[in-house]
């Protein structure tokens, strides 16, 4: 019976697990809008924090919301998740290298 | 043996939850992220092409932005809850959780629809420039998503309305809109960081 209650709890989340995930999402939003108002880093900078903390975010969202774990049950589920984020790093950076290229060797800036 | 059978019991466990419907609605989510990843690549490439139009530090409201998200993250939690009352067959409880993240998800589309009308008040709609249909049609895009989410709400909403218990059918379909539902909330912190933030840098 326990293994049962623990085994539901990983897959659906508990209260604690959702208000964990709300609280560390608050804090990274809180903190990439801080950063970004407050002018506290120097553009190139800030650009690099606010991206870091956007990429931490969504990880937190995929474990606490959308219970994302290593285990069997969920091996297909990140798999393709790992094949998507691959596709659309090749797709966004491969599009911003090409145009960007395409841009100077044209001349259009 | 004891282990065993437990392991197995455990396995036909999540085996059970995790249903065909679920994984293959998993993957239609990971096509929508190709979607949202091509429209993303499209704003990074045009977002500085103004054609004499006004920049994104010129038409964007951080305050409006930050309610926004705010918003959709409670929305978020709120459905987390509705999910967990949901699981433990408290059907009531469970509608009035949706209940509250529909009508968070209805604040923050009508927050993100007055902030459109008032940029093309002003002149600043998609037609502007490349920079500013490529924010109209990223942007949009996810109210649209927001928009199909709310429909699906209203309608389980609808189904489970004087239902005393869920059956396995529709904890399948609650399941569905949950990953929906937190994905949006996903795409949007992608919106606020490299649409909303980094124009206004």
């Amino acid at each position: 019976m326990a293994d049962h209650v623990s085994s539901s709890g990983e897959s659906h989340g508990s209260v604690g697990s959702y208000l964990t995930g709300f609280v560390l999402a608050v804090i990274l939003t809180v903190a990439a809008f801080g950063i970004v108002m407050s002018h506290a880093m120097s553009p190139s900078g800030t650009v690099g924090a606010i991206a870091l903390l956007a990429v931490i975010q969504i990880v937190v969202h995929l474990v606490y919301f959308l219970h994302m774990n290593g285990s069997s049950a969920q091996r297909w589920n990140v798999m393709a998740f790992v094949f998507t984020v691959l596709s659309v790093i090749v797709l966004v950076a491969g599009t911003i290298f090409i145009m960007h290229d395409t841009s100077i060797n044209m001349m259009s800036r | 043996m004891a282990q065993n059978i437990t392991a197995d019991a455990a396995h036909g466990h999540d085996e059970h939850h995790e249903s065909p419907v679920v994984f293959g609605f998993w993957v239609y989510l990971m096509t929508d992220c190709i979607i949202f990843g091509s429209l993303f690549a499209v704003f990074a490439v045009m977002r500085n092409q103004f054609a004499g139009g006004p920049t994104g530090h010129e038409v964007f409201e951080l305050s409006g932005v930050g309610i926004e998200t705010a918003i959709l993250l409670l929305s978020s939690i709120t459905y987390g809850f509705g999910m967990i009352a949901a699981h433990d067959n408290k059907v009531s409880t469970m509608r009035t959780w949706l209940g509250v993240t529909f009508l968070l998800g209805l604040g923050f589309l009508f927050m993100e629809i007055r902030e459109f009308s008032h940029m093309i008040a002003e002149g600043n709609g998609p037609d502007r420039s490349a920079f500013l249909s490529s924010f109209f049609t990223l942007v949009g895009t996810h109210g649209l998503h927001v928009t199909c989410g709310l429909l699906w709400m209203a309608v389980l909403l609808f189904q489970t309305a004087g239902k005393t218990e869920l059956n396995e059918r529709m904890i399948g379909k609650l399941t569905c809109l949950s990953l929906f539902w937190h994905f949006l909330d996903i795409v949007w912190i992608c919106v606020f960081t490299f649409v909303y933030l980094m124009s206004v840098i």
